[in-house]
């Protein structure tokens, strides 16, 4: 903390005790341990990162690999299927848990579990649970049907699909609160204004609840695509990103350029995401930040 | 007692409808991780709903450390509690100072520093994984506590400055003020009356940065490798790496570790709900 002062003093100007008073002098004594934080923890591990994704080969050597053009393609399934899908779910079920019932209130403690539990053992229950050879589910389809059921995470579609599928199960419940928070904000009194009026089910949303939700919607449908870009767990405990690398995302793309020792290649990969995730970044920036 | 309508019993139906699939997509796979927790190994692959034989043998055996991937369960456990604390105390004496002096204080530059926390907070976790592991590799922190403790405060502490703003926004400014007249000083002001009424939040952030930390895979996997300095969720990964790896002892550690993390949430769920969900998204 001495040396963010003296070194503030070396700066022109009159002397420092002229220009700050004592509250200032305390309040970046107290910033400065985030700061030094920031400095070391981000932007040394970011300027690093850039500067080994330098060579214009690791473009080159990324551009023939056809894992990353496959990881690139998943990931965009993921943020445009997944996200989208994820977030209308949250928006319909924000309606169901704002009932007003004992056992809905029940539920809603049981839904926030997937939330509350750490990702890692419910991902391998379900790896274990679709497993083809002795997992529950296709045990029970052969005890059922007596035929082998489908080899499930050997599928690529079907693999990244149960990705997208555990990605939701686990973030579906913190996006369905934010919801329902803002839906408990809009007044009753619209809703009993358009009873009066005949209003149906359908009209009721289109005109009370969308116009006064569309923002934080959106708000919360970009933030949920910046975060699961860096959303690891779910592809790589699930499918590994396996079979064949052909579930990848950047993600855990970048991972395993890192275990083969091919760093440059790890940043470059997350380098080509950035074009699409600064300004995501900065729209967000912009809008909380008011 | 009055008869529900027909109109009634319809609208209850169709919730219903809706509850009972929500209901079991929620409590599958956990229900499944149980169910494994409590069958003998040769129940387990069944495809029974309930073992023809259910038993706690499994947890005993992971409490005693007798198969070979558990031989060093109670240190994992033990790395994974001191890793979460320590990060859940050093975020929250870094971020409440930090939250302090730009909210209450006016620091110079203090919206600068918040566009920097809140910019770190956008950058998708993984992202920044490669990167770290690489700079905690210069540093020699590697297979090091610290490291790991380090990089959870770097990701906990911009969400925690950022929601400790937003509350002590709220705090009146007639506060200090007042505290001020009265002769007292900047740690006096801070100890004495901007902590106390922070409280709520506090703790919110608090057991926010310790969640955060207990349940970190990707982090823990990359910066700790030796089976003594391994973190629980690393230790459930490492299962996999082996073809025979025992699933219902798998489960069982899986099934133990999650405990904490849920019974915590539970009991501050009035803290979380109201302290995180509201500078979570303003819409």
């Amino acid at each position: 903390m001495a040396i963010t002062i003296s070194g503030d003093q070396a700066m022109p100007g009159p002397p420092l005790s002229a220009r700050l008073t004592t509250p200032q002098v305390w309040g970046i004594v107290l910033v400065a341990p985030y700061l030094l934080v920031f400095l070391a923890f981000v932007v040394y591990p970011v300027c690093y990162g850039l500067w080994l994704a330098r060579h214009p080969a690791s473009y080159v050597a990324l551009w023939h690999d056809p894992i990353f053009a496959r990881a690139a393609v998943n990931t965009l399934i993921f943020l445009l299927v997944g996200i989208n899908l994820k977030m209308m779910i949250a928006l319909f079920l924000s309606g169901f848990f704002a009932q007003q019932r004992p056992w809905i209130k029940w539920l809603s403690v049981l839904f926030i579990l997937p939330w509350a539990v750490p990702s890692i053992p419910t991902i391998l229950s379900v790896r274990f649970m679709f497993n083809p050879e002795w997992g529950m589910v296709n045990t029970l389809i052969f005890k059922l049907t007596g035929d082998d059921g489908p080899n499930w995470l050997n599928d690529p579609t079907v693999a990244l699909g149960m990705a997208i599928g555990v990605h939701i199960w686990k973030s579906l419940p913190f996006w369905t609160l934010i919801l329902m928070t803002g839906r408990l904000a809009i007044s009753h009194d619209l809703y009993e204004a358009a009873e009066v009026d005949g209003a149906s089910w359908t009209q009721k949303f289109r005109f009370i609840t969308w116009p006064s939700m569309q923002a934080l919607y959106l708000t919360c449908t970009l933030l949920s695509m910046i975060w699961t870009l860096g959303d690891f767990n779910s592809v790589y405990l699930l499918t590994g990103g396996g079979p064949a690398d052909l579930t990848h995302v950047l993600a855990t793309l970048g991972i395993r350029y890192l275990r083969l020792d091919q760093l440059s290649l790890a940043m470059a990969s997350i380098v080509c995401a950035l074009p699409f995730v600064l300004p995501l970044i900065y729209f967000m920036m912009k809008r909380l930040s008011r | 007692m009055k008869l529900p309508t027909l109109r009634e019993v319809g609208v209850e139906a169709r919730l219903l409808l809706i509850g009972i699939p929500v209901f079991l997509w929620t409590m599958i796979p956990i229900y499944h991780m149980f169910l494994f927790a409590i069958s003998p190994k040769e129940d387990a692959f069944s495809g029974k709903l309930w073992p023809a034989h259910p038993t706690l043998n499994n947890f005993r055996i992971v409490f005693h450390q007798e198969h070979y991937f558990l031989r060093d369960f109670w240190i994992q456990f033990w790395n994974s509690i001191v890793i979460a604390l320590a990060a859940g105390a050093l975020t929250l004496l870094i971020a409440t100072a930090a939250a302090f002096a730009i909210s209450r204080l006016k620091v110079p530059g203090g919206r600068w520093v918040m566009n920097l926390a809140l910019f770190t907070y956008f950058i998708p976790a993984a992202f920044l994984a490669v990167p770290m592991y690489r700079t905690m590799g210069n540093y020699g922190l590697l297979n090091n506590h610290w490291s790991l403790i380090l990089a959870m405060v770097t990701i906990a502490s911009p969400y925690a400055i950022w929601v400790l703003k937003q509350a002590s926004d709220k705090l009146p400014v007639e506060l200090d003020e007042a505290a001020i007249m009265d002769g007292a000083t900047i740690p006096q002001l801070f100890r004495l009356v901007y902590v106390p009424l922070m409280m709520p939040s506090l703790v919110a952030i608090g057991t926010y940065a310790i969640l955060l930390a207990w349940n970190e895979y990707l982090y823990a996997f990359l910066l700790l490798s030796k089976d003594t300095e391994i973190t629980l969720p690393v230790a459930l990964g490492n299962f996999l790496a082996a073809d025979d790896s025992p699933w219902e002892l798998l489960m069982t550690t899986g099934f133990i570790y999650a405990l904490p993390p849920a019974a915590i949430y539970y009991a501050f769920k009035r803290y979380m709900v109201g302290g995180l969900t509201a500078g979570a998204v303003k819409s």
